[in-house]
């Protein structure tokens, strides 16, 4: 046990010591939690929008106003034909084209209910979505100003309920997957290119020649990465609750636990990189070709699975971050119980258990 | 008690015999040259020697204990240096002594006292909390060697560990050698520099996985009618049909 605090004790020098990788290790996820969450946001801004009026009412002409006027949409062009509709599209420049019916004041007025078509350019799908969301909010809006002055309200047929995010604020569903970004980061590529760095070095040698037990020298290494990336976890909600707004609706604990349960998978995948490289300069490749990239695309972080085709929906299914991020979003912002998100932990479980077994048993052969 | 004892060790990889029936004995203080063209087996049969891989057949002890199901008192009555230098860079020498002395299992309070007597013996009291990247290469090779033999192992084996560095620094290094051995601790030397060899008890070279001479070096020259060790080494090293692996 002895061995195991001096072995742990010489990491953290190993650490801190190299400060601009120790400020690189912390800034990180501050860094990428501003960037997703400002920069890269999804969130839709200076929409343009088109209108095919076939209406040419008061009614009509104010619900163009509606739009017109909200702040994310800018009022392109106007229509006179279905035709121009595809034309209109093609060129690139407007989002969403409103048709308004020419009956739609007649209805309006005399049934009280009316209907309005919503076209989005949805060659981008998850923008499409939004921007058609946004759009439902403002006719729900302009329904009811109409209805204010009325005893019998009036009403625009729209189906939309927008569940837990009802801003559409992208960010909140950012949250959770930088969680699972930045862990899978530090925890995998850190541990594997710091084993790495000691084959290089030849330390390892040495080490393996001592009577110290293998399992030891790779559980001290963790035992460092897992409190910077405990660490890390703590500031991501931190900032992003009293910064950004972000709801945490569910247990923290139970959020944290996900977190452990996360990062001790990422760190077996660490491990598992580090038995069977011998260079840090593969490591990093192969670290960051083989779980960046797969949990930057795949993990539903930055594009949703239920879009991608069969074969990606299944591979993405062997991301940790996968399940690690969309229990994280139940947790968090649907304030779900542990229930909810046992199946998520149930698999992140296995996950660590197989890499772990895989890995040591690697790194034994190895020697 | 002979330090090393082995018969007739060997081993395979596949079809592969890397290590051919070897056998030799070093006795305890002495220093055993290890010499070998790179690819004879050099490096898998320390590693055989260190615990670090299980022989194919043979058998053998080191400082008395059993290369087959005694590898942990084998590891722990060894120790190792190579020609990485094995020391960790951004610890300090205090630092890397407290590593490896509590690896090896001895008291904080022994630590400090032998760590203290091998900071004076080597007047390293400047730079004894200096990080060991900032140290020259001859003190850091220096340190190795302290760190190595810190806990009093039986028998160490340097692995090449001279590479790299000049002359005098090397002359200054076969003088600690030289110490360690008359307080009792057995050295197991590969290098590539025949000078060294000279500076061996005994040497021996193998040559595609066998042990083709094994003597004093004044002997093997006799024996080869070679006027210097180099002459032995090519006599021999040419018959290898074996290239680098």
């Amino acid at each position: 046990m002895r061995q195991f605090f001096n072995f742990v004790k010489k990491e953290v020098y190993h650490i801190t010591r190299d400060k601009r990788t120790l400020f690189i290790l912390l800034a990180m996820p501050i860094i990428q939690l501003l960037l997703f969450g400002y920069a890269i946001t999804s969130d839709i801004k200076d929409v343009r929008f088109s209108v095919l009026d076939e209406s040419g009412s008061t009614a009509s002409r104010q619900l163009v106003e509606k739009f017109a006027g909200n702040k994310y949409f800018i009022h392109y062009s106007d229509l006179h034909s279905y035709d121009d509709i595809e034309r209109e599209f093609h060129k690139g420049k407007t989002k969403l084209v409103i048709v308004i019916p020419s009956d739609f004041a007649n209805e309006l007025q005399h049934t009280g209910t009316a209907r309005v078509q919503l076209l989005a350019d949805a060659s981008d799908a998850s923008e499409a979505s939004i921007v058609a969301g946004y759009g439902q909010l403002i006719i729900s809006d302009f329904q009811q100003d109409l209805s204010k002055n009325e005893t019998i309200p009036y009403r625009i047929h729209i189906e939309q309920k927008m569940l837990y995010n009802p801003q559409l604020i992208s960010s909140y569903n950012f949250v959770p997957g930088i969680i699972g970004l930045v862990l899978m980061l530090i925890c995998a590529i850190m541990t594997s290119i710091s084993i790495v760095r000691e084959k290089e070095e030849g330390t390892m040698e040495v080490l393996l020649v001592s009577p110290i037990k293998p399992v030891y020298i790779v559980l001290a290494k963790a035992v460092p990465y897992l409190a910077i990336a405990f660490v890390n976890i703590l500031s991501i909600l931190f900032i992003s609750h009293f910064l950004m707004d972000v709801p945490i609706v569910g247990n923290i604990f139970l959020i944290l636990f996900l977190g452990i349960l996360f990062i001790i998978s990422a760190l077996s995948l660490g491990l598992l990189i580090s038995s069977i490289v011998d260079t840090q300069r593969v490591a990093m490749i192969i670290s960051a070709v083989g779980l960046l990239v797969p949990t930057l695309l795949l993990s539903g972080l930055i594009y949703p699975i239920e879009n991608m085709p069969w074969l990606l929906r299944a591979i993405s299914n062997i991301i940790p971050a996968k399940w690690f991020i969309s229990a994280v979003k139940d947790v968090m912002l649907k304030g779900m119980g542990f229930e909810a998100i046992a199946f998520e932990c149930g698999i992140l479980i296995l996950m660590a258990v197989v890499l772990l077994t895989i890995s040591i048993k690697q790194f034994k052969n190895r020697l | 008690m002979e330090a090393i004892i082995i018969k007739d060790l060997t081993k395979k990889f596949g079809s592969f015999t890397a290590v051919d029936h070897i056998s030799f004995e070093v006795g305890q203080g002495e220093i055993f040259g290890f010499l070998g063209a790179n690819g004879a087996g050099k490096t898998t049969a320390m590693r055989m020697l260190c615990g670090l891989l299980e022989p194919t057949s043979g058998q053998g002890t080191v400082a008395g204990y059993d290369i087959y199901k005694q590898r942990d008192l084998v590891k722990q009555n060894i120790g190792y240096m190579s020609q990485k230098f094995s020391l960790y860079e951004d610890l300090t020498i205090k630092e890397n002594m407290r590593l490896f002395g509590g690896i090896y299992g001895m008291s904080d309070k022994e630590i400090k006292m032998k760590g203290e007597q091998v900071i004076q013996d080597l007047s390293l009291q400047n730079e004894q909390n200096a990080l060991v990247e900032s140290l020259p290469l001859g003190i850091k090779q220096k340190v190795s060697f302290a760190v190595s033999t810190f806990h009093t192992p039986k028998i160490v084996f340097l692995d090449e560990p001279t590479g790299g560095v000049d002359p005098i620094a090397r002359r200054i290094f076969w003088e600690m050698i030289y110490e360690a051995a008359d307080r009792g601790i057995t050295a197991f030397v590969t290098t590539h520099y025949m000078d060294e060899a000279e500076y061996c008890n005994r040497i021996s070279i193998m040559v595609d996985g066998k042990i083709e001479a094994l003597d004093t070096p004044s002997n093997l020259r006799k024996q080869f009618g070679a006027d210097n060790l180099e002459e032995v080494f090519y006599t021999l090293a040419r018959k290898a049909k074996r290239g680098d692996d």
